[in-house]
């Protein structure tokens, strides 16, 4: 005990001043000035901040309930912890500053402090190869499911397994298992070998264990664990998708694809546009669930199809949700500290445009428009599924809902994901409240998303920016005619000029 | 948690602490622990005094919620009708098992006392912990065992000892684990099965027991001096009583909750 005592003594005195400086002006603010996880931002956050008096963490190379490495806390700091409100700081602080406050940060821990805690690094040993054919993920998947991945993560993997709803940190926050197919938002890495150092390590203060006994008490090959590694990186995307702004529809001579699942849609190129806490307006949401959306759109000569797709981890309103629900207010601080009580709200997805189409670069307010600049708004949600209502916002608190919407809505709910389409007619019997749909102009558009089991209601949602949508003309045919004419035609004439020169030339000489 | 626990300490509850043959000892605030006269033991003596009570609660406890296993059929299987959770697992006449009774005060400041080298086994069988509560010592290997053929996490989440969190998806898997300091109590659970909770008072001496199913327990070995006895419950909180050994005799310290 003494010992421990002169050690931080003598741990305190080196320069932990420095980091000091460092933590109090860029880390307390959510991690608390003594560490404990508890800044003023902490009350908005879930996850919260890390309490660094216990010392567990998350990332590590080290075996499970070990301390981490100053390599691995290093890390953490560098890179941030996607997924969360955690940054990464390598651009923002000194090497230096890094290290100081790391330093500072394993004061607030006598388990730093106790020499009987030595973290060791595991041995990973090296992916073996072959591991991205389809073999090699039919091996990965039968693992996935014979070792219960599937009881948090789900059956497609998108956080919605039967015991996700339960799920709680040490401290007994609700926590997400997270949604396999978005590996940019792993909190320690989207690649194959960062999955696989999860595998082993677990995840500690979170619901995730460690399957390194499985290796160790031989259940399972090392080769098997980077399979099941392997097959969960094939869930998400080969590269983190990138936002482009504008939707191209393109004109389909065949039927609307009114459903989310029609075939057609196989066809068309998918958008994808991020979402974020509604952080504006009281209350304001720093815990949206919903953290993109994926946009097809289609239109035939009289009408529109837009296809929404988003991963949401439950139906809701779902009663095997309603522990999570109250966790989640019990967690949140509310703006005006009242605490809610927990009810099935249903899940909602908010398509807005413009009442008309600007003519310059004047968009309404992206947020449910203003009093004086109402927005256009198609409104779906989980309690009427196959409907949704076309109507005009006025701010974030007044939507009036328009007698003739002749919006159409058709909804699939698959193993975590909502899939939804929206169907009108391009031209609008109102013109001054609905917008006709005109293609050769950008159309903007923003999303809304509203995940009911996670206590999104009224102002606590997810929201875009604007984006575009362009309504597709197929290409005239002398687009592709026209230059090839101007070519033959300079070739040509340039081979006048040629023979005419040719003419002198040899005139000349006979002279 | 503990905050909770320990708000509930106050005054709440009926603390009955009886002494064969000597009324006069009982008290309820626990007493500054007394100068070891003994130089240090290193095991309990077998001639020492003993501590034995029974636990009861008053009033009516809440009912233990019901299981639903039916995501688990493998477990559900090993169950005649839906268990219940183990919150307050009542006897006859309101006896009160699985509460961890310990002296929490009162030994030699220099004792140290060698860990058993038997192991205590926690197994996870039909979706629950077998024991619901057990009492270990620090260092004593604590053996993690998974009856049941299908996905059990065991996460330990503790505050002066290192947690952890290991996956056993296969019947006959073991995890060994120790603790290396006292805590009282280290919580477990599952968090696949989110019903699935244990709990381990880590203590650096022998002298710790949990009530039976009749609420009866029984501490051994004690070498004389006056202890505080802590009872600990994981919904209705803790109590104490001071009991004084002398010799080989046995003391009585009787525990009543109160329901809440």
């Amino acid at each position: 005990m003494i010992h421990a005592l002169l050690l931080m003594a003598l741990v305190a005195t080196q320069d932990t001043s420095a980091g000091k400086q460092v933590y109090t002006k860029w880390c307390a603010g959510c991690h608390g000035d003594n560490g404990a996880g508890d800044g003023p931002a902490a009350r908005h956050m879930i996850p919260p901040p890390r309490d660094f008096t216990g010392a567990v963490y998350q990332i590590r190379s080290t075996a499970n309930g070990q301390l981490p490495t100053d390599a691995d806390l290093l890390r953490s700091i560098d890179e941030g912890l996607p997924g969360t409100a955690m940054p990464g700081w390598k651009n923002r602080l000194s090497d230096r500053q890094r290290r100081d406050v790391l330093a500072y940060i394993k004061t607030f821990s006598t388990f730093f402090a106790d020499t009987t805690q030595r973290p060791q690094v595991l041995e990973f040993g090296k992916e073996p190869g072959g591991g991205t054919g389809a073999e090699a993920l039919r091996v990965g998947r039968q693992f996935y499911d014979s070792i219960g991945c599937r009881k948090c993560h789900g059956d497609q993997g998108r956080g919605d397994g039967p015991s996700a709803p339960t799920l709680k940190d040490d401290a007994g926050h609700p926590i997400f298992a997270a949604n396999l197919h978005e590996n940019w938002r792993f909190n320690g890495g989207p690649t194959t070998t960062d999955i696989y150092h999860r595998l082993r390590t677990g995840l500690d203060g979170t619901p995730m264990p460690s399957f390194s006994d499985l290796i160790d008490q031989k259940f399972l090959t090392e080769t098997e664990l980077w399979r099941l590694a392997e097959y969960v990186r094939s869930l998400s995307p080969g590269e983190p998708p990138v936002v482009r702004d504008v939707i191209h529809a393109p004109l389909v001579t065949r039927v609307l694809p009114r459903a989310p699942d029609d075939s057609a849609w196989n066809a068309v190129d998918t958008y994808w546009f991020p979402l974020v806490g509604q952080v504006i307006h009281k209350n304001r949401w720093f815990a949206p669930a919903v953290t993109g959306v994926w946009v097809k759109a289609v239109h035939t000569r009289d009408s529109i199809a837009l296809r929404v797709t988003w991963d949401d981890r439950s139906a809701s309103p779902d009663s095997a949700w309603l522990g999570h629900l109250g966790r989640v207010l019990a967690t949140v601080q509310s703006d005006d500290s009242t605490r809610e009580q927990p009810a099935l709200w249903p899940d909602q997805m908010v398509v807005e445009f413009p009442v008309t189409i600007p003519t310059g670069m004047e968009r309404p307010y992206f947020l449910m428009g203003s009093s004086s600049g109402p927005v256009y708004q198609w409104r779906w949600t989980s309690a009427s599924r196959s409907a949704a209502v076309a109507g005009l916002a006025r701010g974030i608190e007044r939507f009036d809902s328009l007698p003739r919407g002749g919006v159409g809505a058709r909804a699939v709910y698959d193993h975590g994901q909502w899939r939804v389409v929206f169907t009108r007619a391009l031209a609008s019997l109102d013109t001054a409240s609905q917008l006709p749909f005109r293609s050769g102009r950008a159309i903007p558009v923003a999303f809304f998303a509203l995940d009911g089991s996670n206590g999104e209601h009224g102002t606590r949602m997810a929201v875009s920016t604007w984006y575009f949508l362009a309504l597709d003309e197929p290409v005239p045919a002398r687009v592709f005619i026209s230059p090839v004419l101007a070519m033959l035609l300079t070739l040509g004439l340039g081979m006048l000029v040629v023979w005419r020169a040719q003419q002198k030339t040899s005139y000349r000489r006979q002279q | 948690m503990n905050g909770r626990i320990l708000s509930v300490v106050g005054g709440m509850f009926l603390l009955t602490v009886c002494s064969k043959g000597d009324q006069g000892n009982a008290a309820a605030a626990p007493a500054a622990p007394p100068a070891p006269a003994a130089p240090a033991t290193s095991d309990p003596s077998a001639d020492g005094g003993t501590i034995t009570g029974k636990i009861k609660f008053t009033g009516t406890a809440a009912k233990n919620p019901t299981i639903d296993m039916s995501e688990e059929a493998a477990c559900k299987a090993k169950y005649p009708s839906p268990p219940t959770e183990e919150v307050v697992v009542a006897g006859a006449a309101n006896a009160l098992a699985n509460v961890f009774v310990y002296v929490s005060a009162g030994l030699p400041a220099n004792a140290k006392y060698q860990a058993p080298s038997t192991a205590v086994v926690l197994d996870q069988n039909g979706c629950r912990y077998h024991p619901h509560v057990l009492g270990i010592m620090v260092g004593q290997n604590l053996e993690i065992k998974n009856s049941d053929p299908l996905l059990h996490n065991i996460k330990a989440i503790a505050k002066k000892n290192r947690g952890f969190n290991v996956s056993q998806p296969n019947a006959g898997m073991t995890r060994d684990v120790t603790f290396s300091a006292p805590e009282v109590m280290v919580n477990l659970e599952c968090n696949v099965h989110g019903w699935m909770h244990a709990y381990a008072g880590v203590r650096p001496d022998p002298f710790f027991a949990v009530s039976g199913a009749d609420g009866s327990f029984s501490i051994k070995g004690l070498p004389p001096g006056t202890y505080t006895v802590e009872a600990w419950h994981e919904r209705f909180g803790t109590q104490t009583a001071t009991v004084t050994i002398a010799g080989t005799e046995s003391k009585t310290a009787n525990f009543t909750f109160a329901a809440h």
